[in-house]
C-alpha cells in the first residue's frame, strides 16, 4: 500500500461510515412521513434525524469522498508522487475533529437547525466551529491538489493536463470560490452571535451568502462524479472516451456559471429585486448545456465500448455493456436518475414555476436523484472499484454488490417520483407528520407517502448491501494482488485548440468577475437598506 | 479542435432547448407579469404585533374595494388562523414572522413565500372558485413545525352570495 493509498483510504473510510450511519436515519424518517405510529418515533428525534443525515450525506460524505478520490487521480493522473502529503493528513485530522464536534452537538440534541442552519434558529457553537473546521480541511486538500498540479507542470511544460485532473482542479476551483460564501455567514455573523459576542443577525443576509455557497456546493458534488463518468466508466466497460476537448468544454463551464446562479434557491425570499432573480435564472439554465453535453459524450463512450466488444446492429451495444459490474450499473443508473432530476431541477429554477415546488416535497424528489443518485450511486460505484485497489483485498459479498445498484435505482425511483407527485399536491417538505389534522387535501398525499416509504426501505436495504460490502471488504477481503488504477484513453488526443480548456488561471477569472457582477450589486443594496437583525432561538 | 458533425448536432439541439426555456420564462416574466414575491420592506420583528402595518393581523378591504390580508407568523401558529377572502377578486398577502424563519404556502396553489423575520413578504393572488384551502408553514422552524397551520376560505362573490 503506498502513502498516498493511505491517505485516500482513510478519507474513504470517514465517507463511508458517515454514509451509513445517515442512511440508518433515513429510513425513520422516510416511515414517519408515512404516519406509521413506530414506538420510538418523536418530533424531537425526527428533526434531528433530519439534521444529522443532511449533514452527513451533504457535506461529510461527499467533502470525505471526493478528497479520497482526488488524491488518487491526482497520484495516478499527474503519475508523480502528492505534493505535500503530510498537509493532506493535517486537513484530514482537521476535517475528522470538525465533523466529530458537529455530530456532537447534533446527537445532543444541541444544533436541531437542519443542514441549511438558517438563522435566528440558533445551534451550539460547536456545530458552526466544527463546520469551519471541516471546511478548513477541504481547504488543505484544495493546496495539496494545486500544488501537485503546479509540481507536474514544471515537470511537463507543454502537455495537456490529464482529463481526470482536469475535472479535479475545476472541482478545487469551484469549491474555493463558493466556501467564501459560507466561510463570510459562518466566521463573521453566527459563531460571534452563537457565542453571545453580538446580539442580533440578518436572517436575509445569511441566507443570501449560505446560498452563494450552496448551489456551487452541488456541482463540488458532481464534478467528481462526471470525472469518473468521462474517464472510469468508458475504461470499465471496455471502451474509450469519445471526445476528450468536449469534457474539458463541460468541466470549463462548470467553473465558469457555478456560482452566479445561488437566487434561484432564494425566489420565494423577501428582499431581492426580481430583476437580479431573473439573472441568476438565466445563468442557472445555461449551466445545464455543460450537462446535455455530458450526456452525449457519455452515451456515445457507451456504444464505442459495446461496439469494442463486438456488438454490430444500432442498440445491441446496450445489451453487451458489462451489466454486472457494480461500477459500471452504478454509474449508469445515476445516470438515467439523473436525467429526471435535470429536468426537475429545470422547473426548479424556471423563475415563475417554482412558486408550485419551493419547499414542497418536489424538493427531497429532485435533490435525491440528484446527489442522492447521480451522485451517492456513482460515489457507491467508485468505491466498488476503488476499495480492492486501496487495500489489495478482492472485494467481499460481491453478489450484494452487482444487486445493490439495481435495488437503489428501483428504490430511488419509488421515493423520487412519489415525492414529486405529493410536493405537486401541496405537501411541504421536511414535516414530521403529513396529516394536518386530517385535512382533505393531507388525505390525498396519504396513499404517496406510503409508496415513498416502500421506497425508503428499498433504498435503505440497497445503502445496507453497500456498508456490508465495505466493511467485510475491509475486514475479510481476500489478499490478491489488484489492478492498478487506470483512466480510459480518448478516440483522439486533445489538438493544441484544446489548450484554451486548459488555461484554468483564465477561466477562473471569467467566474470572478461573474460572480462579482452577480453578487455585487445586490448584496451592497441589501447592506445599504435599514435592516432589523433576529435574536437567536432554539425551539428544539 | 475536431468537433464531429453528431456533437455539433446535438450541442445546438441542447442551445436550442435551452434557448426555448428562457423565452418561455421572458414571456411569462414580461407579458404575463408571472414574477416571484420580491417585495422590500423591513420591520422590528419583535415589535410586529405592535406595528400599525400589522395591528391586529386580518383581512382588510379599503374604501376602493382593494382587498388586503395581513397575516403573522409565530412559534407555531398562523395570526390569523382563519382568513376569508371573496372569489375572483385579486388578494394582496403580507405576511412577516414575529420569531423565526418560517414559509406560507396555500397548499396546492401557487401561493407561496418565505416569511423572514425583519421582512415583509408580500404578493397578489386571485382565487377563481370558492372553498377551502389549507395553508402551512413549509420552512422548519422548530419541533412545532407541522402543526402550523391555517385555512384560507373563499366566499362566492358578494354579488353572488344571495343567488
Amino acid at each position: 500500500m503506498t502513502r498516498t493509498h493511505r491517505l485516500a483510504l482513510a478519507n474513504l473510510w470517514v465517507a463511508v461510515l458517515a454514509f451509513g450511519v445517515a442512511s440508518a436515519m433515513a429510513l425513520m424518517q422516510a416511515l414517519s412521513r408515512a404516519n406509521l405510529e413506530l414506538p420510538w418515533r418523536s418530533a424531537k428525534l425526527y428533526y434531528l434525524s433530519v439534521t444529522a443525515h443532511g449533514t452527513l450525506t451533504a457535506l461529510v460524505f461527499t467533502t470525505f469522498f471526493i478528497m479520497a478520490l482526488g488524491y488518487v487521480v491526482a497520484a495516478r493522473a499527474l503519475d508523480r508522487p502528492l505534493a505535500g502529503e503530510r498537509l493532506g493528513w493535517l486537513s484530514f485530522w482537521t476535517a475528522l475533529l470538525g465533523t466529530l464536534a458537529v455530530v456532537a452537538a447534533i446527537l445532543s440534541g444541541r444544533a436541531t437547525v437542519l443542514y441549511t442552519f438558517y438563522p435566528p434558529l440558533k445551534a451550539h457553537p460547536a456545530f458552526y466551529i466544527g463546520a469551519t473546521l471541516l471546511i478548513v480541511g477541504s481547504w488543505g486538500w484544495c493546496a495539496v491538489m494545486l500544488r501537485s498540479y503546479r509540481a507536474w507542470r514544471r515537470e511537463n511544460l507543454s502537455a495537456p493536463v490529464p482529463l481526470a485532473m482536469h475535472g479535479m482542479l475545476a472541482t478545487v476551483i469551484i469549491w474555493l470560490i463558493a466556501t467564501v460564501g459560507v466561510a463570510a455567514e459562518v466566521l463573521l455573523l453566527l459563531i460571534p452571535w452563537s457565542l453571545g459576542l453580538t446580539r442580533t443577525v440578518d436572517p436575509l443576509l445569511a441566507r443570501t451568502l449560505f446560498w452563494y455557497f450552496g448551489h456551487p456546493l452541488v456541482y463540488f458534488w458532481l464534478l467528481p462524479a462526471y470525472v469518473v463518468w468521462y474517464t472510469v466508466l468508458p475504461k470499465a466497460a471496455g471502451g474509450k472516451l469519445f471526445s476528450d476537448p468536449l469534457a474539458r468544454l463541460v468541466f470549463v463551464m462548470f467553473i465558469v456559471l457555478s456560482t452566479p446562479v445561488g437566487f434561484h434557491h432564494q425566489f420565494m425570499d423577501p428582499g431581492i429585486s426580481a430583476g437580479w432573480k431573473l439573472f441568476h435564472t438565466v445563468n442557472t439554465l445555461w449551466i445545464l448545456f455543460p450537462s446535455f453535453v455530458t450526456a452525449f459524450t457519455v452515451i456515445a463512450s457507451l456504444e464505442v465500448a459495446g461496439r469494442m466488444r463486438g456488438a454490430t446492429g444500432l442498440f445491441d451495444w446496450i445489451k453487451t455493456l458489462p451489466w454486472g459490474d457494480p461500477l459500471v450499473s452504478s454509474v449508469v443508473l445515476s445516470m438515467l436518475l439523473f436525467a429526471i432530476g435535470g429536468f426537475g431541477g429545470a422547473v426548479n429554477a424556471s423563475f415563475g414555476m417554482n412558486a408550485m415546488v419551493h419547499n414542497t416535497a418536489w424538493v427531497q424528489g429532485h435533490f435525491h436523484l440528484t446527489v442522492g443518485s447521480a451522485v451517492a450511486l456513482t460515489f457507491m460505484g467508485v468505491a466498488y472499484w476503488l476499495l480492492p485497489k486501496l487495500t489489495g483485498r478482492n472485494l467481499e459479498l460481491d453478489l450484494l454488490a452487482r444487486v445493490q445498484p439495481y435495488l437503489w435505482f428501483v428504490g430511488m425511483l419509488l421515493f423520487s417520483v412519489s415525492n414529486h407527485v405529493t410536493g405537486l399536491l401541496g405537501m411541504p417538505r421536511r414535516i414530521y407528520d403529513a396529516s394536518y389534522g386530517g385535512s382533505a387535501i393531507a388525505e390525498s398525499w396519504r396513499a404517496l407517502t406510503g409508496l415513498s416509504a416502500v421506497g425508503g426501505l428499498l433504498l435503505f436495504a440497497s445503502a445496507g448491501f453497500f456498508m456490508l460490502v465495505m466493511i467485510g471488504t475491509g475486514l475479510a477481503g481476500k489478499k490478491a494482488p489488484q489492478a492498478a488504477v487506470e483512466f480510459a484513453e480518448p478516440l483522439e488526443p486533445p489538438g493544441p485548440r484544446a489548450a484554451l480548456f486548459d488555461r484554468l488561471g483564465l477561466w477562473t477569472a471569467v467566474a470572478v468577475v461573474l460572480v462579482i457582477a452577480a453578487y455585487g450589486y445586490p448584496l451592497v443594496r441589501l447592506l445599504a437598506m435599514p435592516r432589523f437583525g433576529s435574536p437567536p432561538f432554539t425551539p428544539f | 479542435m475536431n468537433v464531429g458533425l453528431y456533437e455539433r448536432i446535438w450541442m445546438w439541439a441542447a442551445a436550442a432547448i435551452i434557448a426555448v426555456f428562457v423565452g418561455v420564462i421572458a414571456v411569462s416574466t414580461f407579458a404575463y407579469a408571472v414574477r416571484p414575491p420580491s417585495h422590500a420592506e423591513t420591520i422590528a420583528p419583535a415589535q410586529v404585533l405592535a406595528d400599525p402595518r400589522f395591528s391586529p393581523p386580518g383581512v382588510v378591504v379599503d374604501a376602493g374595494g382593494n382587498v388586503e390580508v395581513h397575516v403573522v407568523l409565530l412559534m407555531f401558529a398562523f395570526l390569523p388562523a382563519e382568513i376569508r377572502v371573496p372569489a375572483g377578486r385579486p388578494v394582496t398577502f403580507r405576511v412577516t414572522s414575529a420569531d423565526v424563519t418560517h414559509g406560507f404556502q396555500i397548499s396546492g396553489t401557487n401561493a407561496n413565500t418565505m416569511v423572514l423575520p425583519g421582512y415583509v413578504s408580500q404578493f397578489t393572488y386571485t382565487f377563481e372558485h370558492p372553498g377551502e384551502h389549507l395553508v402551512v408553514c413549509n420552512e422548519y422552524c422548530g419541533l412545532g413545525h407541522h402543526t402550523m397551520q391555517a385555512k384560507v376560505i373563499v366566499e362566492p362573490p358578494a354579488g353572488e352570495a344571495g343567488r
